[in-house]
């Protein structure tokens, strides 16, 4: 009778291997529920029964807070476990303990790493289903689709919509998932930041550059900003923070001076002043709140339309001999 | 073939009179349109529940609020893995059920499954003075205990049929018909 969305898969790793209209069925399951979050009793009971690890290997309070407050909206059990990264870095270590927790029976996991590809090597290895919720310098998949979400809400599509990444595109996981996912949605995918600080093969994957922030500017409805990590200076690549504030830094005489208004989002959390001033976080075209709101209905939608699962692929995990 | 593929239960003019009956016996059960709110159930529910809102208002000279109530996140068929039916919008009225007159109003009864779903939605919403169930179409076949209280017609359909609700706003026009169940879908 009812329709029905398309699978995601057993697990969602990134964007990369998600189709437009997997990500687009994601973002229109997100939008109702928003909803719920607003309703005296903020639970539904779609997870009701399952048990949701947590496993964080890497420092993060607002994303696993978001996922946490998702799960637990959803009815969902959960358990949160944060490691050092120091004390669990061969995958071996990471594999033992997931299988430990899939000895108790439990149906998902969360996973944020600091190696690129844990959590695809995580999804292979076990039967329950597996979010990204970060890995190194891979992917974030489900920043980037509250990012989609947000630019969505308020200018009506995605679709042909000019947006700039701006600042550390090379290490950044964040960045990786918006440019996956904005192309795959049509929309006109721009970098800007420090030359040292962009991949050196950025304009083979088509997508525009701009090393002057007043020309990204000019150019963009959309400026997603990254927190410049603070390690980065320490490592060379940037000078200094007043330095990269002066030339790349999103100021309101900047923005006064482009030809739009722009759509300012900013994954979190901030460096007030080194990459975006205080003006423009806390000014009119800030949607970096909005964005913290939709975190959370997104990875709802993530949560609810994974634990369908694929059939097969469960099936395959369930034979699948559990020896490395 | 010796059975048509689609028969016609109720034109047009039928589902008028039939929803101008019901927005008469809810006004009757509730000796008037106080307290009244209609919630119609996603996706058919919602313009029939409007259409009874516009029958109370011509009767009466007042317009009960009309929300709407997706009930997915409530069907009892979730566990199975298999593909997560799409949800759409539930957004009640302003001022919400707490102590109003509810009214569930859908386009066919049949297993019940739905109603119980929408009975276990509302309570995470409020507590109402009272909840009653409304459909256009009875088609019998309940899986649970749950009767509607208010109703346009009652067909005997066999488990291989469906009852297919058509509204101007999905469906370009306003109809009933009883189809064979493996027919695709409107």
């Amino acid at each position: 009778m009812s329709e029905v969305a398309p699978y995601l898969g057993k697990d969602l790793v990134g964007l990369q291997q998600l189709s437009a209209e997997q990500i687009r069925a994601i973002l229109d399951t997100a939008e109702p529920f928003k909803e719920i979050s607003e309703r005296p009793i903020k639970k539904v009971p779609v997870l009701r029964g399952k048990t949701i690890v947590n496993l964080f290997f890497e420092a993060s309070t607002r994303t696993r807070i978001s996922f946490e407050f998702a799960e637990k909206r959803l009815s969902a059990d959960t358990v949160n476990i944060t490691a050092s990264a120091s004390s669990v870095v061969k995958g071996e270590t990471l594999v033992d303990t997931a299988r430990n927790l899939e000895a108790m029976r439990i149906d998902m996991v969360v996973i944020r790493h600091s190696a690129s590809g844990a959590a695809q090597f995580l999804a292979d290895r076990i039967r329950s289903n597996v979010v990204n919720a970060g890995d190194g310098r891979h992917e974030h998949p489900t920043q980037a689709l509250l990012d989609m979400l947000t630019i969505r809400d308020h200018l009506g599509r995605i679709e042909g919509v000019k947006v700039c990444i701006v600042g550390d595109i090379l290490h950044s996981r964040v960045a990786r998932s918006n440019l996956w996912g904005l192309t795959k949605l049509g929309a006109e995918v721009a970098v800007c930041g420090p030359r040292t600080l962009l991949p050196a093969d950025i304009e083979e994957t088509g997508v525009h550059v701009f090393s002057r922030i007043e020309e990204a500017i000019e150019w963009a409805e959309v400026l997603n900003v990254l927190r410049l990590q603070l390690e980065r200076m320490q490592a060379g690549y940037v000078p200094s923070l007043r330095e990269y504030n002066r030339v790349f830094g999103v100021t309101r005489e900047r923005l006064e001076r482009a030809p739009r208004d722009l759509l300012i989002l900013h994954p979190g959390p901030m460096n007030r002043g080194v990459e975006i001033d205080s003006d423009v976080a806390d000014g009119p075209h800030s949607v970096i709140l909005d964005q913290v709101t939709n975190g959370v209905a997104v990875r709802m939608a993530v949560l609810y339309l994974l634990a369908g699962g694929a059939p097969e692929r469960v099936e395959a995990a369930k034979q699948a001999p559990s020896g490395e | 073939m010796s059975e048509p593929a689609r028969q016609l239960l109720m034109d047009q003019r039928a589902v008028e009179r039939a929803l101008a009956r019901m927005a008469r016996e809810i006004v009757e059960r509730n000796e008037g349109t106080q307290n009244l709110v209609l919630l119609g159930i996603q996706r058919r529910g919602i313009p029939l529940a409007e259409r009874i809102a516009m029958e109370i208002e011509r009767a009466e000279g007042e317009r009960p609020p009309v929300g709407s109530l997706d009930i997915t996140l409530y069907r009892d068929d979730l566990m199975a893995i298999g593909p997560r039916p799409i949800v759409g919008e539930t957004r009640l009225p302003p001022g919400g059920i707490d102590g109003r007159v509810v009214v569930i109003v859908d386009d066919v009864a049949y297993t019940g499954r739905t109603a119980r779903a929408a009975l276990d939605e509302l309570t995470d919403f409020g507590r109402p003075a009272r909840i009653y169930f409304c459909v256009l179409v009875d088609r019998g076949g309940r899986e649970l205990p749950i009767q509607p209280d208010i109703v346009g017609r009652t067909v005997e359909a066999q488990s291989g049929q469906r009852v297919e609700v058509l509204v101007p706003e999905l469906d370009g026009r306003l109809a009933v018909e009883l189809r064979l169940a493996d027919e695709g879908a409107a």
